[in-house]
């Protein structure tokens, strides 16, 4: 987090009143009582970044939690209610794709009008136009209306544009799952290009994946606050950890609304233990090959009939490497109420050097989720330094 | 870090940190959003050149349409004031006094009413991405400008066909009018696209408050006329009606283009009255930039 500070965030603050009138007629007649019909919303609650220069960093956070907002007040699209947002060099957001484009002027006009709300001169955009037309790949049809565009083709010359711009800190909002595969990953690799060529990039998303495989930080908002700022694995780990907390919820106040209470069977684990086939037990370290044995604990406080109990394991970024449940292994479960201990051994864990999460999850044979723990326990193994990734094999060499 | 990695960090590192968006203050601002509207002068270029192409895109008449809206006020106005209501007995010309005060009265209108919806009309980019917002407002000047230009071609053609081209120093009159126009209807453009935002009523006020300018102003009747009715016992109704800038720019055009009026009566100080409405005008485009950047900051979330 050395180097040069490019966004400096302080403080900031921002308030959205919402009205619940628009016309003069309605603000006249309730002008006494305007009060009445305002809310206040606090979208943004004293938050504070510095973002320095050639970081990648993603916004993420569950909907409604200020990100986008924050956006743009980095852009300045927005003012903060209190604080202040300071910014040095050039600063170019990504639109929401196309939101730059007129339907009835032609691609090529299309193309120069973007640019030029993106900042490029009439000259620059002269110099990359045909680079950008070949990034997007709608050559044919680059003077037609764009209104008879296809959707994908629309995405496809807006992106390209907007990948011609020269900023120093590019803005990118929930833009990037766009186009067909290939596409995207000409977009990805683009992007890699921008980072490596020491631009900042504050990335807002959803695709926790992305910001996994991108960010070398990733700040977490949560009601407009900042919940957790570091490593994508660690602020990722508390996203996650929220999103269960958020399903939990949402499961008790529907059990609490329904009309025939407890239907669905009410059931949590109580312990998640490891243990390796070598004994250790806690945060055991594996040997690559070796067995582990996950054990469970499962409190029934309603009769569970006709249900599961699963366990995977993931990356530390939340990438699923392996999962198995009991009726994949072909085990009927019998009716359980009360206090339980189950337990699964997974043999022969050809894994690579790193550490690991295990999920734990206890469903009922529809489908529905009974509990779930994305992260139950850890566990690491160590390698021989011979291999890097996530799955470990004997490897052998040899000139032939 | 790469070399370009490096070289931009360096470069960074000597750059002070600014502010994000429009810089605040009423009066300090001033210059700033001078800078920030010159420096985006290319990107007015291409939404005005995108609202001309894109209006009549696809229509057979394409640009054509542009002049058939004025021709027809114009035969409107002169059969049935000039003819039957006997208007073009006591007006010289008549044809030639009405299309100069359509010419002057369409730029106006055109620049007031697609300029308060100017900022409404493009929120999808508002929202999107920072620009000074007064290219908006100011595109549609430039785009009206250029439909002005067309009619004014009109006009001096008519003025060729009737025979009666002006000349020398009445000339004088056209630009400082074409000033006086200009800067109060951007200004209007301006002050009203904003309030347009917050209160989407400005729209419908605008359309009655410029219909009654439309008849306040001696377009389709000449100043002699007024000045029959209300002079000398209603002075003060008389200096009102000349407070309207609209009035005087009017006056001024058919001082430039109306030779056949020559000698009629004309409201006395013309060109001091100019003057003055183009000094009020520019401390009104001032106020009406300032009160923009201020109400600005809330676009995106009010749009």
């Amino acid at each position: 987090m050395d180097g040069t500070k490019v966004i400096r965030i302080q403080d900031v603050s921002k308030r959205f009143v919402i009205r619940k009138e628009k016309s003069l007629k309605e603000r006249l007649v309730n002008f006494g009582r305007s009060n009445l019909h305002k809310d206040d919303f606090w979208a943004l609650r004293n938050v504070d970044l510095e973002i320095s220069t050639g970081s990648t960093v993603g916004l993420i956070g569950p909907n409604g939690s200020g990100k986008s907002t924050l956006l743009k007040m980095i852009g300045g699209i927005m003012q903060p209610t209190s604080g202040s947002v300071h910014l040095r060099g050039r600063l170019a957001a990504l639109l929401e794709l196309g939101s730059g484009f007129h339907p009835d002027l032609t691609g090529r006009e299309n193309v120069f009008l973007n640019a030029s709300i993106l900042g490029l001169s009439r000259k620059q955009t002269e110099r990359h136009f045909d680079a950008m037309v070949e990034f997007s790949g709608i050559e044919p049809f680059i003077d037609t209306q764009v209104k008879f565009y296809s959707s994908g083709m629309y995405v496809r010359l807006a992106f390209a544009v907007a990948v011609h711009v020269d900023p120093d800190i590019l803005l990118v909002d929930e833009v990037l799952a766009v186009g067909d595969e290939l596409f995207q990953r000409k977009c990805l690799e683009r992007i890699r290009g921008f980072q490596h060529e020491g631009r900042t990039i504050v990335l807002v998303t959803h695709g926790l994946d992305q910001v996994a495989e991108f960010c070398d930080r990733a700040v977490v908002l949560e009601h407009g606050k900042v919940a957790a700022d570091g490593k994508p694995r660690e602020a990722l780990k508390v996203l996650r950890a929220d999103f269960e907390a958020t399903r939990q919820e949402e499961v008790d106040r529907a059990e609490n609304t329904k009309d025939e209470p407890v239907k669905r069977p009410r059931a949590r684990f109580t312990g998640v233990a490891l243990r390796s086939d070598s004994g250790a037990t806690g945060h055991p370290s594996l040997k690559s090959g070796e067995g582990l044995t996950v054990a469970v604990e499962i409190e029934a406080t309603t009769p569970l009939e006709d249900w599961e109990i699963g366990v995977g394991i993931a990356t530390p970024l939340g990438i699923a490497l392996y999962g198995t449940n009991t009726r994949l292994l072909g085990v009927q479960l019998p009716r359980h109420v009360g206090t339980g201990r189950f337990e699964f051994h997974l043999g022969q864990l050809a894994l690579g050097e790193g550490e690991y999460s295990v999920q734990a999850s206890l469903n009922g044979a529809d489908g529905t989720e009974i509990d779930t723990v994305p992260l139950a326990a850890e566990f690491s193994v160590e390698g021989d330094g011979r291999s890097r990734g996530a799955l470990a094999a004997r490897a052998q060499f040899a000139v032939l | 870090m790469t070399d370009i990695a490096t070289e931009r960090a360096v470069r960074l590192a000597a750059e002070p940190l600014r502010e994000a968006g429009p810089r605040p203050g009423f009066a300090s601002g001033t210059l700033s959003s001078l800078r920030d509207i010159a420096a985006h002068r290319e990107l007015m270029g291409f939404l005005v050149r995108r609202e001309l192409k894109s209006r009549y895109k696809d229509s057979a008449l394409g640009f054509l349409w542009s002049l058939i809206r004025p021709l027809a006020m114009l035969l409107i106005y002169y059969i049935a004031l000039g003819k039957f209501l006997g208007a073009a007995r006591s007006i010289p010309d008549f044809a030639i006094f009405i299309y100069t005060g359509l010419t002057a009265w369409t730029l106006f209108n055109e620049i007031v009413t697609i300029g308060t919806a100017s900022i409404v009309a493009n929120s999808g980019l508002i929202k999107k991405v920072y620009l000074p917002r007064e290219v908006f407002p100011l595109s549609v000047v430039g785009s009206a400008v250029f439909n002005f230009l067309i009619q004014l071609g009109i006009l001096l053609g008519a003025t060729v066909v009737v025979g009666r081209f002006p000349s020398g120093t009445r000339w004088f009159y056209f630009p400082l009018s074409l000033a006086v126009l200009l800067v109060f209807a951007t200004a209007m453009a301006l002050l009203l696209s904003a309030v347009n935002v917050y209160l989407r009523d400005v729209g419908y006020l605008v359309e009655v408050a410029l219909m009654i300018l439309f008849w306040a102003s001696p377009i389709v009747y000449s100043w002699a006329q007024v000045q029959k009715t209300l002079y000398p016992k209603h002075v003060t109704l008389e200096q009102l009606y000349l407070a309207n800038p609209v009035t005087v720019v009017v006056v001024g055009f058919q001082q430039s283009f109306w030779v056949a009026g020559t000698g009629r009566p004309i409201p006395d100080h013309l060109n001091e009255r100019l003057w003055i409405s183009l000094a009020v005008g520019v401390l009104l485009l001032w106020v009406c930039q300032r009160t923009f950047a201020r109400l600005q900051a809330n676009f995106a979330q009010e749009l």
